[in-house]
């Protein structure tokens, strides 16, 4: 039955005084927003999903967009969200499948956490004058060393150390597959990550051989459709990471559809052209913890123990309890996905309500594992909605080793964040395989972007540290008393083990 | 080294028992002979070689031949859960039953087992281009055969069973490849997106080698296997999920 049309999303207009008809608006929107008709420039509104694409790209800043030019009659609990949600299932009876982080209006726990800084009594560090050591080993520990002393003096280590990544900073960029985003966009991320003695995550898409010269620097997927995944592959990376969820959809397969399976896509994922990627949502393999286990053994196995298996899992309640369980399956870290983790598609209802921030997750698990005797046998990264140093910060002093960042590392590609991935069309060539917006996003330039962003996070966190008088990342890792907490109830204080704002050492 | 090789597996652990294969491989051996083998997992895991066929003389453990590139792997026991996970290409041979999970995720290669399996057997099997996994399975098989299936053929040839897989789920989410079983198949065991499809004589020349292959190796003549009629089960679409889904 028709209801008519909802309310268009955003209202474009032509500033027609400044408008110098250059047409580069038409030629920038694939979705066909402008038309030229005599010696004007005509919008159709509605094809606009706010990408700014024409924007960043008009020479005579001519082009304005307003977001909901048109209200609804307000309500505290029918938002404009709720009623769309129902004309849309009114309409087409389906799930509905939303993209990026999830959108529930509440503030950020990040938000509510204050860092400390020195005053008189501790002197504050200078990063400038004194070394800081923001170096992360990703990987196992031994809880002690033994040593020798050999005839002619010299200190041998006799315990065997396993493999651990070493990492120039404690940020690393998470797992984007080629299939969800293009080539160009992961080659801009890799080398970045390179570029700053970081590492990247290939996701569930197999490693296209562009990537080769920063296998270095990759860590390997290996995800319940085992995409990709051959021997090969396993040797190339890195690192080795088991996903087993996703802070966006906990609990769900993932699912790329046919259409965005092209040559070079299918090559990589090792899939016919065209056919749909079905990721179950188990991996069929692993039913329990023991299975897990023998899983993270495969690997290792068949890499001959050269390489960290990571394990990653969305924060979901129960959370703590499983990061431990997999910290005694062998894995070399557990990478927790915080509910406000970003992704290309999914499920409106599991990216808005399923999970837990990913702030009380880490707090959580790092309790646990302290708690078990078991923490140096794992690290922990944490990813899920970092926007800034400051997040990173935080998360490092609430017990994580090191987190990724995958918004944030789009947008220094010029992600607008709109949240139309879906569509395939990106204008920013991130994410998209048509190859002429592909060409958008030169990976010979884009790089430096990402490198920046991660040179300049690594900045602030050094002052931030010094400013609090540390001078290793070690001794910030599980240092909530430099974290104060405002306007936060006290059970999650509790929970995140962090006083009030006010509280003294 | 020689070209043939005999390991002692007795008492050693999956590791070093796989070190040793590694470097009897990378010394040349063709024939490598395990002994002794007792429940070791992980036997001949990512390992490569085309021409290198490996005899294990007792029962091994899980995920056999995972991630394996090439090899032969031939098992006079039975063999534990998962034999050719995740496996590229070589081919397994199990002259007994094994587990669950047989052939998950495999992306080439084939895997025989003389007799019955487990559940989830073949589940998500794939091809692309000219790697095509195959798995046999002799007798019957548990639930949820062939489920996410994306390629290869799965065949179940039902030996001394009328309805060798007389539990559901079969084919559930199946979006390529091909499952053929020999005996009664009720409809009510088919998962959704399953559906049967003509056995034609097409079909019957698609699976003939393997068959033939399996009879070779396990040395049965029974002229009933290449005769008698198979359900043929398929995809009802290549988009088993689309559908579903409506955007924001
Ligand atoms: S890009 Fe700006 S100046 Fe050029 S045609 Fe469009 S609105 Fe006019
Ligand atoms: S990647 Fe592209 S399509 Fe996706 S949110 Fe960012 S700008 Fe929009």
């Amino acid at each position: 039955m028709p209801i008519g049309s909802t309310p268009p999303k955003y209202r474009v207009r032509i500033d027609n005084d400044r408008c110098m008809l250059c047409e580069q608006c038409i030629e920038n929107c694939p979705y066909g927003t402008f038309r030229k008709e005599g010696n004007k420039i005509l919008v159709n509104s509605r094809a606009c999903t706010g990408c700014h694409r024409c924007i960043a790209m008009c020479p005579r800043d001519a082009i304005d967009l307003e977001e909901k030019p048109v209200d609804y009659r307000s309500h505290p609990i029918w938002t404009r969200e709720a009623r769309e949600a129902i004309y849309n299932q009114a309409r087409t009876g389906k799930i509905i499948l939303a993209g990026m982080g999830n959108i529930l209006e509440v503030p950020p726990i990040f938000d509510r956490l204050l860092l400390d800084a020195c005053q008189v009594t501790n002197p504050s560090i200078d990063p400038l004058r004194e070394p800081m050591e923001l170096r992360t080993y990703i990987g196992k520990k031994p809880s002690k060393v033994e040593v020798a002393t050999k005839p002619n003096g010299d200190i041998e280590l006799l315990t065997h150390l396993a493999p651990n990544l070493k990492c120039e900073t404690p940020i690393m960029i998470g797992h984007m597959s080629y299939g969800a985003i293009s080539l160009n966009a992961q080659l801009s991320l890799a080398r970045g990550a390179a570029a700053q003695g970081t590492f990247m995550g290939t996701g569930e898409g197999g490693l296209h051989k562009h990537l080769y010269p920063y296998q270095d620097h990759m860590i390997v997927q290996v995800a319940s459709g085992r995409f990709g995944v051959d021997i090969d592959y396993l040797e190339r990376g890195a690192a080795i990471e088991i996903k087993i969820g996703q802070g966006a959809k906990p609990g769900i397969g993932g699912h790329l559809p046919g259409e965005k399976v092209d040559e070079s896509v299918s090559g990589t994922r090792m899939i016919p052209v065209s056919s749909d990627a079905i990721s179950p949502a188990p991996h069929h393999d692993i039913y329990s913890i023991e299975d897990l286990a023998q899983l993270v053994r495969g690997l290792k196995e068949a890499t001959e123990w050269k390489k960290p298996v990571f394990v990653k899992i969305a924060a979901v309640h129960n959370v703590a309890a499983i990061a431990s369980g997999i910290a005694r399956s062998s894995a070399d870290a557990v990478v927790i996905d915080g509910f406000r983790g970003g992704t290309g598609a999914a499920p409106r209802v599991f990216r808005d309500h399923v999970g837990i921030p990913i702030e009380a997750a880490v707090a959580a698990v790092d309790e646990k594992l302290r708690h078990h005797g078991v923490r140096n046998e794992v690290s922990v990264i944490a990813s899920g909605g970092i926007r800034d140093s400051a997040d990173v910060t935080k998360t490092i002093a609430l017990g994580a080793d090191a987190v990724y960042i995958g918004t944030a590392a789009l947008i220094s590609l010029g992600c607008r964040v709109c949240g139309s991935c879906y569509r395939g069309l990106c204008p920013w060539g991130i994410a998209t395989q048509r190859p002429d917006l592909v060409a958008r996003l030169d990976p010979d330039i884009m790089w430096e972007n990402v490198s920046n962003l991660i040179n300049g996070w690594t900045l602030e966190i050094a002052e931030l540290m010094g400013a609090a008088g540390i001078n290793s990342i070690e001794s910030l890792r599980g240092n909530r008393d430099r974290l104060r907490a405002y306007m936060l109830d006290e059970n999650l204080m509790e929970v995140l083990d962090v006083k009030t704002v006010g509280a003294g050492a | 080294m020689a070209e043939k090789i005999s390991i002692d597996a007795e008492g050693l652990h999956y590791t070093p028992l796989n070190q040793q294969i590694r470097a009897a491989v990378a010394a040349g051996a063709k024939e490598i002979v395990l002994d002794n083998v007792n429940g070791q997992r992980f036997i001949g895991n990512g390992l490569r070689g085309k021409d290198v066929r490996i005899t294990i003389n007792g029962v091994p453990g899980g995920d056999l031949g995972m991630f394996m590139s090439g090899p032969t792997c031939i098992v006079h026991a039975n063999a534990e859960h998962a034999p050719g996970n995740t496996m590229d290409a070589g081919t397994i041979y199990i002259h007994g039953n094994a587990g669950d999970a047989v052939a998950h995720s495999m992306r080439g290669g084939e895997v025989y087992v003389k007799g019955n399996i487990g559940y989830r057997g073949g589940i998500h099997m794939k091809e692309y281009q000219d790697k095509k996994p195959v798995l046999v399975v002799g007798g019957r098989t548990r639930a949820f055969l062939g489920e996410y299936m994306a390629g290869g053929l799965l065949i179940v040839l039902g030996r001394g069973y009328t309805c060798p897989v007389d539990e559901r789920g079969i084919g559930t989410g199946i979006h390529g490849g091909e499952i053929f079983i020999r005996g009664e198949v009720p409809e009510k065991h088919l998962g959704i997106g399953a559906t049967k499809k003509p056995f034609t004589e097409k079909e019957r020349e698609l699976i003939r080698p393997y068959i033939k292959k399996y009879c070779i190796e396990f040395g049965i003549d029974d002229p009933s296997l290449f005769e008698d009629e198979y359900v043929r089960i398929g995809p009802a679409s290549a988009r088993p999920f689309a559908g579903k889904y409506t955007w924001e």
